[in-house]
């Protein structure tokens, strides 16, 4: 199994995601920088956080434009496993392979903090080994994570239980407390709470090895 | 504006051009009589005014700074290059250094603090090694006063604007006020770095023909000459000085941080020496570079990457334009270091050559517009020795008063909704603590800690100072200063091993003011040499006056400590009931400069007691415990006094404590140094007690009633934590929003 981790210009949690996968999933992970034009052989992708191109003109705005991005789109129309987290969630909102946008935190101050989120849905490659509605500790820093989506696509991300987590206590001002959602197919997960952080136990949660687990079996399989 | 062209050597002579930039009349004669032996022209003169400021050349403060105790056998690098480097073993080093950002950011909050942040990153990666942390240590007036909770408000935005973006966490810090910051804030940032021992590089630029290479943002006409704007004292009515101020791109940095450390580590054989471009921009890092290798430089201002048109040759080198480094590479090999940074999407140029005549020469359109000797720009700057005089107010002191407390919960109450007391995390929530994921201590906690990725080491830092303290008695105040910081790092399980510094006072040519530096330096290197605990890099902020009214003497320690071990690691927090809490240490009436002090009489005053044998024993006996594994939890006894450090170890697990301490309701509040409070198990009570012997004190047990109820000698202390919490933990936003 080999997965691959987009650096882009300002990307800044890629070897944080990079180390989940290599020493806590010991698995095969390239770090791709945003030039690259091909992502052949990959079984999955991980777009990490950080402030990509400075996150000057919108969060993930000018990201979406850069190379990899075709490639990315494919892999996804493939149906592999792509996951975006936190500024990776912004990218994959602005290149229209998941719904929705994330705007301001409702306090317009950056909040870095330990947050619960609940599993609202545990049927999907990315989660199917936690318990169904389980309550985890996940860590979140962001300035811009407020979930904002129209009636319509909020009505659709319920009706086809695409809302994956959701906050216990809605830090930023996100619509139905939305901390994560998948793509129709079930393939792309964007989510701004950051996995990658809580691995080890030293770091004060392991809550978030079942996230990489899951997706680790669905590739196996 | 003024046309330089029309200012020539006879009219900066005539006119006393030069002073307007600081330079001294002595000064100036010795440039031109001594070293140029003719008059220097503007731009010289310019340069000369950068790089003699204070703030590039310590000609004030070197006396002083001499006095630090820099040793040990971990130092690899000492103070004199931009960061200290300390050996942590297996191959591996640490790297820290601390920088004031005071002026800037009274004058523009936001970017002052801002580039504070990065300007201390560049030092850390211009060693070499990866930037994992960093803390800050905030000083503001009241927060009654709206400009306070302005300044407070975008000091916070600033640091998290820029540390969030790049990468860096920002794992601790303070923040204490006072009416004597009032129009002066402090605020200090240090920068934590770890490399490879075989990874260290210089700031030098030997080798004649060797190429200057000019690396990052393009030179704008922010900041000129902001090196002499932080040496002088402000007054309010000439505070719009923004052209002296920078503006901050973390995305810059954050691409310079990733291509500079894949040259100093994959291309070492080719890099002759990096440094960045801080204070006096251009000219004082490759002067110093040149400098440090008994060398000059050839540079021509044409080729250096301009943001704006018709910048003259003043304003290219003194500019402070952010996110740029300058690098010396072997002649020949240009073009691989060319090709990283253009692969980083950054800006890179050979603007020059190392030379073999040691002239500091630059060309701007062709024509020679500075020649002089590239030492006398950096050696040649005349030290002052400056009178100490004893202030009277440290003359003849008396105890300080016993306060008579009327209430007890009311007065508990008060003292933790001070903004000095209360917690902070409305403004640590602004920063990224967690990334780079090593984080193991988190802020709110005595010290922060990261763990040494690969290793079973981590390491603790945290800053500190006080001001109120030092102000009482500077030498005892320096004393107390370094072992404050060193209670926070033992609490957490690290042994400290050195310190960085920033030595914020008022005006040098104040004797008085001089004293109270010369007095706490010679503290503060007293307790270092105690701790084994070297001053390995630092920095000097003086001037911090406005209106002649000087902030308290307020030098900053940044402390690390190494944890040998990742199952010594120790929090703050009692984890859960049933633990035994003890004292450590013996608590008297010590109230001068509390912060009990300041709230009952407005002001300060009165004897300090330290021991720094005393201080030193119950260090080593925190450690023995922490390395016994006899101890669930340390934390220090600070500012507020005992009362404040049990209610924080309550605090995060919403436990309460039931029991009996030997002291009156006063001295709940006393500042008495020394002391720690420590949470134990039943069953580790008796080797406990047999190890800590009489140093410690058994208060209590803590319990599920979320009550503290403390049998003292003078009466009973009962009160609900949940309500002391929730005062404790809003009061701080609660002032930030509520109008005076």
């Amino acid at each position: 199994m080999k997965f691959a981790v987009i650096s882009f210009p300002g990307s800044n949690c890629d070897m944080d995601m990079y180390y989940a996968v290599r020493d806590s999933l010991n698995e095969d992970v390239d770090l791709v920088t945003s030039d690259a034009t091909n992502l052949d052989g990959y079984d999955g992708v991980l777009i990490p956080g950080g402030f990509s191109y400075g996150d000057y003109l919108r969060s993930g705005a000018v990201a979406r434009f850069a190379p990899v991005m075709e490639s990315v789109k494919e892999m996804a129309a493939e149906g592999k496993p792509v996951l975006g987290v936190c500024n990776g969630f912004q990218i994959l909102t602005e290149a229209n392979l998941l719904p929705g946008s994330l705007q301001h935190n409702t306090s317009m101050e950056f909040i870095s903090d330990w947050s619960k989120l609940r599993v609202q849905n545990n049927d999907t490659m990315f989660t199917d080994q936690y318990e169904e509605s389980e309550v985890i500790d996940i860590p979140i820093a962001h300035g811009e994570g407020n979930y904002y989506c129209d009636d319509e696509t909020l009505a659709q991300l319920k009706a086809n239980d695409q809302i994956v987590f959701t906050y216990e206590d809605n830090p930023n001002g996100s619509c139905d407390n939305i901390a994560g959602v998948v793509n129709e197919q079930g393939n792309v997960l964007g989510m701004m709470p950051h996995p990658e952080r809580a691995v080890e136990s030293i770091l004060g949660g392991t809550d978030g090895l079942k996230l990489f687990k899951s997706l680790l079996n669905h590739v196996r399989s | 504006m003024e046309k330089p062209k029309t200012i020539t050597p006879q009219d900066i002579k005539d006119q006393k051009i030069y002073q307007d930039w600081g330079l001294t009349d002595f000064e100036y004669n010795l440039i031109s009589n001594d070293i140029l032996h003719r008059l220097p022209n503007y731009t010289e003169t310019g340069l000369y005014s950068g790089m003699w400021s204070e703030h590039c050349s310590y000609k004030n403060s070197k006396p002083v700074l001499r006095k630090f105790w820099s040793d040990g056998s971990r130092v690899l690098q000492g103070p004199g290059e931009g960061a200290g480097v300390l050996d942590i073993g297996d191959g591996q080093a640490v790297v820290f250094k601390a920088e004031s950002h005071n002026h800037p950011s009274y004058v523009e909050p936001y970017e002052g603090a801002a580039t504070g942040v990065g300007g201390i990153i560049r030092d850390i990666f211009s060693m070499g090694a990866k930037p994992v942390a960093s803390l800050d240590s905030l000083r503001f007036g009241e927060l009654t006063n709206d400009k306070n909770r302005f300044l407070l408000d975008k000091v916070v935005a600033g640091i998290a604007g820029y540390g969030n973006c790049i990468g860096v966490p920002t794992v601790g810090g303070e923040i204490s006020f006072d009416p004597c910051y009032d129009g002066n804030p402090l605020v200090n940032v240090m920068c934590v770095g770890l490399m490879d021992q075989e990874d260290i590089e210089a700031g030098r630029a030997s080798g004649a023909g060797n190429s200057i290479i000019y690396v990052g943002a393009k030179t704008g006409r922010d900041g000129i000459n902001g090196a002499t704007f932080a040496s002088s004292q402000f007054s309010t009515e000439e505070e719009s000085d923004r052209s002296a101020v920078q503006v901050g791109d973390p995305f810059m940095e954050k691409l310079l941080v990733d291509a500079c450390l894949e040259v100093t580590h994959n291309h070492k054989d080719i890099l002759v020496g990096i440094q960045d471009m801080g204070a006096a921009g251009l000219v004082s890092s490759s002067a110093e570079m040149a400098d440090k290798a008994n060398s000059g430089v050839d540079l021509d201002l044409d080729l250096v990457p301009q943001r704006e048109i018709g910048m003259t040759p003043y304003e290219i080198m003194l500019s402070e334009s952010q996110e740029r480094m300058l690098l010396c590479v072997k002649a020949g090999h240009e073009d691989e270091i060319l090709e990283i940074f253009e692969k980083h999407h950054l800006d890179a140029v050979v603007i020059g050559h190392v030379n073999d005549d040691k002239q500091y020469r630059l060309i701007h359109h062709g024509e020679v517009v500075c020649d002089i000797p590239t030492s006398s720009l950096v050696n040649d700057v005349p030290e002052y020795q400056h009178d100490v005089v004893e202030p009277e107010r440290l003359k003849n002191v008396k105890e300080a008063k016993v306060p008579v407390i009327s209430n007890v919960n009311v007065m508990v109450k008060t003292i933790i909704g001070q903004p000095t007391i209360a917690s902070k995390e409305s403004v640590y929530r602004q920063y990224d603590c967690r990334v780079q994921a090593n984080t193991v201590v988190q802020p709110g906690s005595d010290s922060g800690v990261i763990r040494v990725r690969g290793t079973n080491k981590s390491l603790a830092m945290t800053t500190d100072a006080n001001g109120r303290y030092i102000y009482l008695n500077p030498k005892l105040g320096g004393q107390i200063a370094v072992s404050e910081a060193a209670r926070n790092i033992v609490a957490s399980g690290a042994v400290p091993i050195g310190i960085t510094d920033c030595l914020n006072f008022g005006n040098p040519d104040d004797s008085e003011s001089y004293f109270e530096m010369d007095q706490s330096v010679e503290g503060i290197s007293k307790a270092c040499e105690k701790f084994d605990t070297p001053v390995i890099a630092g920095n000097v902020s003086l001037y911090n006056e406005t209106d002649n009214k000087a902030i308290y003497p307020t030098p900053m320690i940044g402390m690390v400590g190494l944890i040998e071990d990742n199952q010594y690691i120790t929090k703050s927090d009692f984890s859960e009931t049933g633990e035994l809490v003890y004292v450590i240490g013996d608590t008297n009436d010590d109230f001068a400069g509390s912060e009990i002090q300041k709230h009952l009489e407005g002001q300060i005053s009165g004897k300090i007691h330290f021991d720094l044998e005393e201080e030193f024993s119950n260090q080593r006996l925190i450690l023995d415990l922490i390395h016994n594994h006899l101890i669930e939890s340390a934390h220090d006894v600070s500012e507020g006094g005992i009362i404040v450090s049990l209610l924080e170890s309550l605090f995060e697990n919403d436990l309460g404590l039931n029991g009996e301490i030997d002291i009156t309701k006063a001295q709940l509040f006393s500042e008495t140094q020394s002391r720690y409070v420590v949470s134990v198990s039943q069953e580790d009570r008796e080797s406990f007690e047999k190890l800590a012997g009489k140093k410690a004190h058994l208060i209590g047990v803590t319990d599920d009633s979320q009550q503290i109820n403390l049998r003292l000698q003078d009466g009973q202390y009962v009160d609900d934590v949940t309500t002391l919490k929730t005062i404790w933990k809003e009061s701080l936003s609660c002032q930030m929003k509520s109008k005076a």
